[in-house]
């Protein structure tokens, strides 16, 4: 008895012992996480204001706003999703509903974009530069930027909607068909409807993953940070600016702050945003037709 | 009530015919993206594969692209370095992250947490760039100039790739059936008994995943690391010394690159997807083959 009481003893100071390393682990991850928020807050507050979301930059940035930057970051991610929607959700349609899980068909377009996901955004960049750029022409511009986005946003849209479309139950499937609806109907009037939070929520997704890159933008949307006038125009986007400002101008360290503190507040409304959806999708899996 | 009939269906053959055309010529589409990025980067880097032998990459004095020098060994040096130092800290902090989500917390504090780490997904590298030039780089260098280091890259790059190794564990450890918890504290295992001598073993395919996953998204990450890291081109010979990674080298020369230079930073880059690709085609496999 005494053997197993002593080896016992050893076994509940382990436990605490491993418990106490784990508390410290979460409460390093979670420090480290409050201290950039409060970073970027202390630093970027006071010169966070309305006038400076809708003036353009002055003296390389140093002054002025970022309304010329917020412009063309919405007209970069605009251009990356009317290219990269249909594209996507008319691939996840076709890998949910029209093709067998196992054709040849489908797990090529899967492993392709399976592939497309891992690629890094630098290398994205260099394709973007290469081909929209200089092989179709399109130069340092809005354009070119934003389809080099749409390449990158492609895998993440086409999971979450076949992950969102897969989701709707057989049961509605069945239906359809038993009350002879076509397909096209069934896919418009059923599926499409009932998987729309799912495909909100990729869509936030998306939105939070393009408004995020810097290394995708750097040779195909260029660094002019004047307003733009067409989508042929170079325009800066936010996420570069931040760079530019605290890699090339000496004391432009202010307005990095600021602009880094309206970036990651868009973003964290967006992440709410979709978790809020994603969450509602897994509390009721059918929806109210 | 045929008048349902017409604004239910649409007029049934041909509609399906054209939508099928559609959507396939989307998929063709998607699927053409990454071929076409293979193909760009191949034409691209294709002039130094004609008329460089492969070998200079590694015997070159130096990188000195405009007096035709391309070592690139130091840069894959200082990926390499930077991406493993990385793991080294991220790996524990993520398993423990997740060990608290889904062992220790209660359902409240596991919520808060978990959002916490989604939250830290999704803040962009460009801002950890930037906090790591503005904190970290001016507080390492109060303890050892210069600063911006190997040790910034990698404290930057911990916190990125935390999160992706934190949620992939928490997804392995949920997976693990509800019997094995409940046979072994029917045994009288002590917690860390039942995670270590159960839960690790029956999860470990999908945490190694996750860390190849976490390994692919360090050596292709541009932005933050060159904040921090120094840039500078040379073996790092210790925590504090400035280094430049492959990726970063590509964001820092492309702007003036010409002639062979343009295509030997095509080449790291087609170096680096390599990589990555190798990395992710190893956790797709593991993931399918959890079962096996």
């Amino acid at each position: 008895m005494l053997d197993i009481s002593a080896g016992r003893s050893r076994y509940i100071f382990r436990d605490r012992l491993i418990q106490l390393l784990i508390y410290t682990a979460v409460f390093f991850v979670s420090a480290v996480f409050i201290w950039i928020l409060a970073d970027l807050v202390r630093g970027g507050i006071s010169h966070l204001s309305w006038n400076f979301l809708i003036d353009s930059p002055r003296d390389a940035g140093r002054t002025g706003g970022i309304g010329s930057i917020l412009v063309s970051t919405i007209l970069i991610l605009l251009v990356a999703l009317v290219v990269a929607l249909p594209l996507a959700w008319t691939t996840a349609v076709l890998l949910a509903e029209f093709v067998p899980v196992t054709s040849q068909f489908g797990t090529m377009v899967r492993y392709s974009l399976q592939v497309l996901a891992g690629v890094p955004s630098i290398v994205f960049g260099l394709f973007g530069n290469a081909f929209f750029s200089i092989y179709l022409g399109l130069g340092f511009s809005i354009l070119s930027g934003g389809l080099t986005l749409a390449c990158m946003l492609l895998p993440i849209l086409v999971s979450t909607a076949e992950a969102g479309l897969r989701a709707v139950p057989d049961t509605y499937r069945m239906s359809a068909a038993a009350l002879g609806m076509s397909r096209t109907a069934t896919l418009f009037h059923l599926l499409l409807p009932a998987a729309v939070p799912a495909l909100a929520a990729g869509l936030l997704l998306g939105i939070g993953r393009a408004i995020a890159e810097t290394a995708a933008l750097l040779f195909t949307s260029g660094y002019v940070e004047r307003m733009p006038g067409s989508l042929l125009d170079s325009g800066r986007a936010l996420a570069l600016h931040i760079f530019d400002l605290s890699m090339n101008v000496p004391g432009g360290d202010a307005p990095a702050y600021a602009s880094a503190l309206v970036l990651v507040i868009l973003l964290l409304v967006i992440n709410i945003f979709s978790m809020k959806l994603a969450f509602g999708l897994q509390s009721k899996r059918i929806m109210p037709a | 009530m045929t008048w349902l009939k017409h604004s239910i269906m649409f007029p049934s053959v041909f509609t399906d015919k054209l939508l099928r055309w559609v959507l396939r010529s989307g998929a063709v589409v998607s699927a053409l993206v990454m071929a076409m990025i293979m193909l760009f980067l191949l034409v691209e880097s294709w002039p130094v594969f004609q008329h460089l032998s492969l070998t200079r990459f590694i015997t070159d004095s130096s990188w000195h692209p405009l007096e035709d020098a391309y070592n690139l060994m130091p840069m894959l040096s200082g990926t390499l370095f930077a991406s493993i130092g990385a793991l080294f800290l991220a790996i524990p902090l993520g398993i423990a992250s997740a060990i608290f989500i889904v062992y220790y917390a209660s359902p409240r504090s596991a919520l808060l947490y978990r959002r916490l780490i989604e939250l830290l997904a999704g803040i962009p590298s460009v801002v950890f760039g930037f906090w790591g030039l503005t904190t970290l780089v001016p507080l390492i260098n109060q303890f050892h100039p210069p600063g911006a280091s190997l040790l910034a890259g990698i404290l930057v790059l911990t916190l990125m790739i935390l999160p992706t190794i934190a949620l992939t564990a928490y997804a392995a450890f949920s997976a693990v059936p509800n019997e094995y918890m409940r046979s072994a504290a029917a045994l009288g295992l002590s917690r860390w008994g039942m995670i270590y001598g159960v839960v690790f073993p029956a999860a470990r395919t999908g945490i190694v995943a996750g860390v190849i996953l976490a390994a692919g998204r360090a050596l292709g990450e541009t932005m933050a690391v060159l904040m921090v890291a120094g840039n500078v081109v040379q073996h790092a010979e210790s925590l504090f010394d400035p280094i430049r990674t492959l990726a970063a080298n590509i964001a820092l020369e492309m702007a003036y690159a010409m002639g062979d230079h343009r295509s030997v930073l095509f080449v790291s880059g087609l170096m680096l997807m390599l990589l990555v690709m190798t990395l992710s085609g190893l956790a797709g496999w593991l993931g399918k083959n959890r079962y096996a």
